[in-house]
């Protein structure tokens, strides 16, 4: 039963994956008065770069072949780690809130080598802002990971999961995580997924040598590292989960308030993103640094007990 | 002198174990390596020297880890240090040796006079100095003379294990030796500081007071970040990898300030488990630094040169040593499945635990700690990133690194080894934990028969109450199940066109050259500009004309400012240098006025004593 679950539970959401990022763009559009693109775009792209031609750079090595596998392969693995609306199903006795944030930068560190590996200067100027910007977020993850794991007495994402209180340490947290989620998904104010401008773009330009499938694989990997971020922090800002002898009702219940997160955090990012303006590179450090504040307030705030 | 009779007596307990494990883990590769990396390198002469030298080398490492005389210990240190000191100066027709050479000894002299001040002092209150009576003497001592000896050792063996501000002498002196040497150096010398601490400062010391623990978590804290800052600014390889050094011996040092705070805390599960952190990282860094080392020597061997700018594109001509140094680079970024993940994990984890039992202020601390050991791994993975990035792929940058070629069998194999053995530790992880428990229980004199920190051969669970546990073998398989999925999705699936090859994008230029190629100094620029406050960088830009009103070209360099050297160390020289001018003065050279001298002090003694 467990294993048809879980099976199924990942195989669900790689398919809900894509969904989220053409459901934002969507909201994007509509808030500038566009119409936008249909709401599945995202899977007509898929299904399009899955079957063209693919060109490979003369200069490549394995490492650009292999690259694509290892992103998706990690995205997969750190998603079987995440609990979503019930707990019981998740492998979180392979490996906890600090492992996930360990395989997710697995996969990051070879887009940044395959980046490199093309000898284009766009793929170089690409791997290295992104593996600048991620090593500056990566604090405030762990900070904000400390501080909701200390609300549990445990790194274990179930344990998290299942806290029943909102603490407002939790919350801070759950703030400090959505900054990190802006900037390891790659949406303004730090990066803007959209454009293909030289000077803007930070993971487009890692992965700008990337195409047909190989490309198909890493944005189906990009979609799936944004469902883990926004259902990590839904599961740290509602951690309602039900256990395992259930009924359909209470399956419906919460993966009805489950999705009903997913798309609130979704139309929160699209407001951020449709109402403030990308920054510099170098603005970027502030940003940084200020959910480095946030993270070490939330760490500040579950030792005074909040 | 009756205190020396028993003093060439050996220990061999689980602490001088462990660290013969780690000595023979890289030394043995190492020799193996210099069979190959030496051929050609050198005349045959230099080369029987070579293996002299590394075999009293080793040796003195051997000696120091298992005598039980702290008196026999200071000889042994000395002689490591003198041994080394010649393999460091070991090409010395190259001035930067003779350089690297002279910082390195001043720093180590530094280091053992203040080890041997603390071991006198130790000797007031033992009168003996076997270990065992040194650790019933520091019973009796009071303590203020502990804190006094800890501050002694404590900087003493920092000196030589390379914490900052001490750090000064290891990027000079590591890359200088040749590269077999300078992976024992990097991957297990430094450790052998580690040893010291562990062995004076917690076995026979003692932990007394709580700051000490706190101000080691607090100068390994400043030890990561500066270390792997500086490695992100440097573009010859092995000063690189030796700048890691600093910033691994932080990661160590993280663990076992830990456990020192944790001792004091009363939380001697959470001790143990802090220090079995500290010794797992160390016994990674020995072999991923050992590795990396001896790829950087092979890099070097093959193309003659340590600078990254000129190299790039070796993956093609040198397919082995290329995934060797993968291997390291994942390694020491922390990244799974590797030792280098296992470890960092096992240490914020001990911040975690730290955390949770501990008051607010310990919380906020930890937390602290666990940050600066995150931002560690992401500068770290930057790092490797432009390492193994600019200097394996893409385009080569030069002749020599287009036609290099792979290196000879005994270098691929010590590499191949020491791969493997990477590999093992990450997949591997509770069953060393059992041993390390062993070694951390003996350390801090705590019963360890009932804690394993593990759910069974594959699984770590530092409180199994709390199910925060890591499964790292599942973990390496899932991962490797979903990438091998990921490919046969990609390679079986119908419906995918052919692949062509063909120029990477180039705006229409149409003549993409290495020039092109992002470089080292251009993948660091970011971090240059963030860190500008710490870095200091700046620029010269020179004119070359051929006449006033024709520049012929723009001469551009950039560079950052030492701080360390610049405002500490080059204040201290400039002071001595200065001392030593007056000093001259009363230097005369003139026989009388020595002989006057000597009466003088003669009769100053005399005097003193009669009195």
């Amino acid at each position: 039963m467990k294993t048809i679950v879980v099976i199924g539970q990942t195989l669900l959401v790689i398919l809900l994956a894509p969904l989220i990022g053409g459901f934002i763009r969507k909201i994007k559009n509509n808030l500038r008065m566009r119409k936008g693109a249909p709401v599945l775009q995202p899977y007509y792209n898929l299904s399009k770069l899955f079957i063209k031609q693919e060109v490979v750079s003369d200069n490549s090595s394995w490492i650009f072949k292999i690259t694509p596998f290892i992103v998706l392969g990690a995205a997969v693995t750190a998603l079987l780690l995440v609990p979503f609306f019930h707990t019981g199903f998740s492998l979180s006795n392979i490996g906890d809130f600090f492992a996930l944030i360990f395989i997710l930068s697995l996969g990051r560190f070879f887009l940044a080598l395959a980046g490199l590996d093309t000898a284009s200067s766009f793929g170089g100027m690409g791997s290295s802002r992104e593996m600048f910007l991620s090593s500056l977020v990566e604090p405030t993850a762990i900070l904000a990971v400390m501080a909701v794991s200390l609300n549990a007495g445990s790194t274990n994402l179930e344990m998290i999961a299942n806290v029943g209180a909102i603490p407002v340490s939790s919350l801070l947290a759950a703030l400090a995580l959505f900054l990190v989620t802006i900037v390891e998904t790659g949406r303004i104010p730090i990066d803007n997924q959209e454009t293909h401008l030289e000077l803007t773009m930070i993971h487009e330009a890692m992965v700008l040598e990337y195409s047909g499938r190989s490309l198909a694989m890493i944005e189906l990997a990009a979609y799936i590292k944004q469902a883990i971020f926004f259902s990590l922090i839904a599961g740290i800002i509602l951690p309602f989960s039900i256990v395992y002898p259930f009924s359909y009702a209470q399956v419906l219940a919460g993966f009805a308030l489950f999705g009903g997160e997913i798309v609130a955090i979704a139309v929160i990012t699209a407001v951020t993103e449709v109402s403030i303006a990308k920054m510099r590179l170098f603005r970027a450090v502030d940003f940084l640094a200020f959910s480095f504040a946030l993270g070490i307030m939330a760490v500040v705030a579950q030792s005074i007990r909040l | 002198m009756g205190y020396f009779n028993a003093s060439m007596s050996f220990s061999f307990d689980y602490l001088s174990l462990f660290f013969l494990a780690v000595i023979a883990v890289v030394s043995v590769p190492s020799a193996v390596y210099s069979v190959g990396y030496l051929k050609g390198e050198y005349p045959r002469a230099k080369i029987i020297f070579a293996w002299f030298l590394l075999v009293m080398f080793i040796l003195a490492m051997v000696l120091v880890v298992t005598v039980s005389n702290a008196f026999v210990f200071l000889i042994v240190w000395e002689t490591m240090s003198l041994v080394s000191y010649f393999l460091v100066t070991f090409d010395n027709e190259q001035e930067k040796s003779l350089r690297a050479g002279i910082i390195y000894i001043v720093m180590t002299h530094v280091g053992t006079a203040l080890i041997t001040a603390a071991i006198l002092t130790m000797f007031q209150y033992s009168h003996s100095f076997d270990f065992a009576a040194l650790k019933s003497g520091c019973q009796i001592m009071p303590e203020n003379t502990k804190n006094f000896v800890f501050i002694l050792l404590f900087f003493g063996f920092g000196a030589k294990a390379g914490v900052v501000p001490l750090h000064i002498w290891l990027p000079y002196a590591h890359p200088q030796a040749p590269s077999h040497v300078s992976g024992i150096m990097s991957g297990v010398m430094i450790k052998i500081a580690i040893y010291g601490i562990l062995r004076f400062v917690i076995c026979i010391l003692g932990v007394t007071a709580m700051w000490w623990g706190n101000m080691i978590l607090i100068i390994a804290s400043i030890s990561c970040v500066v270390g792997v800052m500086y490695a992100l600014m440097e573009h010859d390889i092995k000063k690189l990898l030796a700048y890691h050094s600093v910033e691994n011996i932080g990661i160590i040092l993280l663990g076992i300030g830990a456990g020192m705070v944790f001792l004091k805390m009363d939380l001697p599960v959470l001790a143990v488990f802090a220090f079995c952190a500290g010794l797992y990282h160390l016994i990674n860094h020995a072999i991923f630094k050992g590795l990396l080392f001896l790829c950087a020597g092979s890099v070097y061997k093959a193309t003659g040169t340590r600078d990254i700018e000129k190299l790039g594109g070796l993956i093609k001509v040198m397919p082995r040593t290329a995934l060797f140094f993968l291997i390291g680079s994942i390694a020491i970024s922390g990244l799974p499945p590797l030792n280098g993940f296992v470890s960092e994990w096992l240490t914020l984890q001990a911040f975690f635990l730290g955390a949770l039992a501990g008051t607010a202020g310990t919380k906020i601390f930890m937390g602290l700690c666990a940050a600066v050991l995150a931002l560690t791994g992401g500068l770290a993975a930057a790092c490797f990133a432009k390492a193994f990035g600019v200097t394996f792929l893409a385009m080569p940058r030069s002749a020599r690194a287009a036609n290099a070629k792979e290196v000879s069998l005994s270098m691929k194999s010590a590499m191949f080894f020491l791969s493997l053995l990477t590999v093992i530790f990450g997949l591997f992880p509770a069953v060393i934990m059992k041993i390390l428990v062993k070694v951390s229980g003996e350390i801090t004199g705590i019963d360890t028969a009932a804690m394993s920190f593990s759910l069974n051969n594959f699984s770590l669970a530092p409180q199994p109450a709390n199910r925060a546990c890591l499964s790292n073998p599942l973990l390496a398989l899932i991962l490797i199940f979903f990438c091998g999925l990921a490919a046969a999705v990609y390679y079986l699936l119908p419906g995918r066109r052919n692949t062509v090859k063909n120029r990477t994008w180039d705006c229409g230029y149409y003549k993409l050259d290495s020039r092109n190629e992002y470089t080292a100094t251009a993948f660091s620029k970011p971090f240059r500009a963030a860190f500008s406050f710490f870095f200091l960088p700046y620029r010269k830009t020179e004119k070359i004309r051929e006449s006033f009103y024709h520049v012929k070209y723009f001469k551009y360099e950039t560079f950052t400012t030492p701080i360390f050297k610049q405002y500490i160390y080059d204040p201290i020289v400039n002071a001595i240098f200065m001392a030593a001018g007056y000093m001259r003065r009363i230097q005369r050279g003139s026989i009388h006025l020595y002989i006057a001298y000597i009466f003088i002090t003669l009769l100053g003694l005399i005097i003193f004593y009669r009195g």
